[in-house]
């Protein structure tokens, strides 16, 4: 079959020789994929900076498509059945997947106890072949995925395996409260996503920065938000604090993860020297322009081994810091329902449809934010079809 | 710097007024308010333990996957997973020291490092793999330069002279080390 292959550092190719995944458990089911997308985490992988990024690997956490083939002991779903897949690998019976913690579920993933099974993350997250591909094994079939519903656009479908669930959580972990003031640090999919949602729970005031000029106009529409870039302020912090009466925001969100720009010594350090993993500059951000006794809700990734963050501002201010993967399979009734009332509407963040075949070229245009991108949606051929 | 205002509209007009905005102030705003809940502070993930909780790693586990290759796992847990992925198992040089990477914690900096350098080591035996069957790899195509000679031509030839001007130095380094 066709998948991506993972080659090194910014080589990624799709091949045609792939092995087709079988079913290796009782609870597993064959997906044939009809769209993927690539996520900004992926290019964590991309970059060479998740530990345990095994070359030959085949990425993609964010898929849905069509059930062909079901383990014996997989009761709900049916073949042909037309599935959103969580981006989480979930048991569904272990203590944490009882609790709603779908991201820290504690039978997906061998290789490290702090991180949860993830599709096509590394070996760090499993060592499971992603969805970026014609086929994809899903584990625990009967757990996280579920059916779609008739009147969902595909391409909405497919951003509720991760960006929808993810930039709400970042709101939600954030406990904002009526007229609360947010600020939302990054505007990518995440990022844009978290702004709109900061809505739902009642914002007074939302505030994205970022540095790519596009996105921030995008997100200004799409989420309705003030939107600044950072390069043409002086001091980001210092900007917040001035803008929210010398206070600080009530709640800041970091929806930029390790790849973060805007900090020299951060990216020297984090990314050139890879001294810590990666660049923590939004996080650095978001402690100190969070307000005293303030929450930083962090929803971008990082990594092992550990990052350079001003923790004695965050005690020193009494600051709740709030952090997780999304718990999708938790938040997906709830955000068909944003998406049917109409108060979301995640498929007009797609801005490339690409075939999979041409993924070195997608992760390019996705990674350099050419062309205004802003999410790429893969097509596989057996979609097509 | 840009004005403090959304769409010249006085952002917080609403606070004027005393106390917290109302779905009429932000009518603009489709489904403004539809998550206000005053019990989401604290809010998820938190501590939710049920009694049966508190016994430790003894819940009835799911049918485990056959193990039938190598597998590596945390040494903070006491086995495999119920299921894991079978993709690319430790092998080669870079399957060596994933293993010496796997006799220490999560907490430690070595295991981590080592991880890094067996990923590194890994590229090299990608491309020795491609070449042994009879593919040479197409970094060109593999980098996605065509997309970047399509949208940024400037950007595509800054990536080239800095790879070549890296390339140069590193080589007239070397050469000079050997004329000493």
């Amino acid at each position: 079959m066709l998948a991506v292959n993972y080659r090194g550092p910014y080589r990624i190719r799709a091949d045609r020789d792939r092995p087709m995944p079988e079913i290796l458990h009782p609870e597993d089911a064959i997906v044939r994929v009809t769209r993927t997308c690539i996520c900004g985490s992926d290019l964590h992988l991309y970059h060479g900076l998740v530990p345990d990024t095994r070359v030959g690997a085949t990425f993609g956490h964010e898929f849905i498509g069509v059930v062909e083939e079901i383990g014996p002991d997989v009761k709900k779903l049916k073949v042909g059945d037309q599935v959103i897949v969580p981006f989480n690998i979930a048991c569904g019976k272990c203590t944490f997947c009882k609790q709603g913690l779908f991201a820290n579920c504690h039978e997906a993933n061998p290789e490290a106890t702090a991180v949860g099974g993830v599709f096509g993350y590394s070996h760090t997250a499993g060592g499971f072949n992603g969805g970026q591909a014609e086929y994809a094994r899903v584990p625990y079939a009967d757990v996280g995925p579920m059916v779609i519903p008739p009147d969902l656009h595909p391409d909405d479908a497919v951003l509720l395996t991760d960006v929808v669930p993810t930039g709400y959580q970042a709101a939600e972990m954030g406990g904002i409260q009526p007229g609360d003031t947010v600020v939302v640090f990054g505007a990518g999919p995440i990022g844009i996503m978290a702004a709109k949602c900061s809505w739902l729970f009642g914002a007074g005031r939302v505030i994205v920065i970022d540095h790519v000029e596009y996105r921030l106009d995008f997100v200004r529409k799409y989420a309705q938000c003030e939107a600044y870039n950072f390069k043409s302020l002086e001091d980001p912090v210092a900007f917040i604090k001035k803008t929210t009466d010398s206070l600080g925001a009530d709640v800041c969100i970091d929806a930029v993860g390790v790849d973060a720009a805007g900090s020299a010594m951060q990216t020297l350090t984090g990314k050139k020297l890879l001294m810590q993993a990666g660049a923590a500059t939004a996080l650095h951000w978001a402690i100190n322009a969070v307000k005293k006794g303030g929450v930083v809700s962090i929803i971008g990734v990082y990594g092992p081994p550990a990052n350079l963050v001003p923790i004695g501002s965050a005690m020193n201010k009494g600051v709740t810091i709030r952090t997780n993967q999304a718990s999708v399979k938790r938040l997906l009734p709830r955000m068909i329902d944003h998406i049917q009332k109409g108060h979301l509407d995640p498929k007009a963040i797609i801005t490339h449809h690409i075939p999979l075949e041409e993924v070195p070229d997608a992760y390019r245009i996705f990674n350099d934010k050419l062309d205004n991108c802003i999410k790429t949606v893969l097509i596989p051929p057996t979609a097509r079809v | 710097m840009e004005e403090n205002t959304r769409d010249n509209v006085d952002i917080k007009a609403w606070s004027k007024k005393g106390g917290a905005p109302t779905p009429k102030d932000f009518a603009h705003i489709k489904g403004w308010g539809a998550d206000i809940d005053p019990e989401n502070d604290p809010t998820y993930p938190m501590r939710n333990r049920e009694k049966e909780d508190h016994g430790g790693y003894d819940w009835e586990r799911p049918p485990l996957q056959p193990v039938n290759m190598e597998v590596l796992h945390s040494l903070e847990r006491p086995n495999i997973t119920a299921v894991f992925g079978t993709a690319m198992p430790p092998h080669g040089l870079s399957g060596q020291i994933r293993r010496f990477a796997f006799r220490y914690s999560e907490a430690s900096y070595i295991h981590w490092l080592s991880l890094i350098m067996a990923d590194r080591v890994n590229v090299v035996e990608g491309v020795i793999d491609d070449l042994k069957r009879g593919q040479v790899p197409n970094i060109y195509a593999e980098k996605g330069y065509k997309a970047l000679w399509k949208h940024d031509r400037t950007g595509l030839f800054k990536k080239l002279a800095v790879g070549a001007l890296v390339t140069t130095a590193a080589v007239a380094l070397i050469a000079r080390k050997a004329k000493d």
